[in-house]
């Protein structure tokens, strides 16, 4: 294989996709060269195949989307129990400042009235 | 299809199960040729896929509708698949040279039986078997599902300029393997065929 067919050898599988992007030179040796044009018609050839592969359906063994549903419910029983849990934190938290507020306000009443009764008692 | 798929896709996308289900019935199949092409075996393709479904499950109120469902589940399917062949690889400590020649051990495929009468198409799927995971991965999504070299890159963890390499890589072992005698023998011919 002369040398310059061994370049545009390696550039082929580049530019079968698309050889009206490639360089000049390298459409006008393709051009010329029955080589080369023999090379690019076999990966437009192998392209060809391959894009038609898409629509080819390879069927999976029985119980496939039966064990996809299942991962998925469990997936969902998971999220529902992970929600659940979260609420009831966040209640309980939310019942924890609750008290812990009122606690604070009991507190600052009966020190307010212990502060009034000593002011009282004082004067 | 497409306007059912989208009508399932809505419907789920607004926390219908079952409408998800009906997705996953829907599309199951493709999914598994995808995950298969890509992984090269039935075991794998089969985690793949239910990884795949899970994460489209959690991930879905993402899904803007910029592609086609099927193509983005073929994207996460890419990516699931590119995790699941590189927990292979660590645990079987090797690593596939991309130029390495095409090891074949199934008679099916075998170089003596190539010339029984197969058709193009199983011919190539099993070339594509036949290629390193990594440079399958690029040329499966590119050459068969058509997705652009940014997606490729993005969901194999990889650059740009890398998915093109393997991609004309791919090709030019899949060409050797496909039409091994030289060109100047078959020349010719083939470039009249076309």
């Amino acid at each position: 294989m002369p040398v310059q067919c061994e370049e545009i050898a390696e550039l082929l599988p580049q530019v079968v996709d698309g050889l009206e992007t490639a360089d000049h030179p390298l459409i006008r040796h393709v051009e010329s060269c029955l080589r080369c044009q023999a090379e690019l018609a076999q990966y437009r050839r192998l392209l060809r195949v391959l894009h038609q592969l898409r629509t080819e359906v390879i069927e999976p063994a029985p119980g496939l989307v039966t064990e996809i549903l299942a991962e998925l419910g469990e997936a969902g029983e998971r999220g529902a129990i992970r929600s659940l849990l979260s609420g009831r934190r966040v209640a309980y938290l939310g019942g924890l400042a609750v008290a812990a507020g009122a606690a604070g306000a009991a507190g600052a009443i009966v020190l307010a009235t212990r502060s009034r009764r000593s002011a009282r008692l004082a004067s | 299809m497409p306007d059912e798929l989208a009508e399932l896709v809505a419907a789920a996308k607004a926390g219908d199960r079952k409408a998800f289900d009906a997705l996953v019935q829907a599309t199951y199949a493709h999914a598994y040729t995808v995950a298969f092409r890509l992984t090269g075996n039935e075991e794998d393709a089969r985690d793949v896929v239910q990884d795949a479904y899970l994460r489209a499950y959690r991930g879905l109120k993402r899904f803007r509708g910029d592609s086609s469902f099927s193509t983005w589940l073929y994207r996460i399917t890419a990516n699931c698949a590119s995790t699941q062949l590189g927990r292979r690889s660590r645990h079987r400590h090797e690593e596939l040279d991309d130029d390495a020649p095409l090891a074949d051990e199934r008679p099916e495929i075998d170089p003596e039986l190539r010339a029984s009468a197969e058709s193009d198409r199983e011919r190539v799927s099993a070339a594509l078997l036949a290629l390193p995971p990594r440079l399958r991965a690029v040329v499966v999504l590119r050459d068969v599902y058509d997705l652009p070299h940014e997606a490729i890159a993005a969901e194999l963890g990889i650059s740009e300029a890398a998915a093109k390499v393997r991609l004309h890589r791919a090709r030019r072992k899949l060409r050797e393997r496909l039409f091994p005698l030289r060109a100047e023998a078959t020349g010719e011919e083939d470039a009249r065929a076309v």
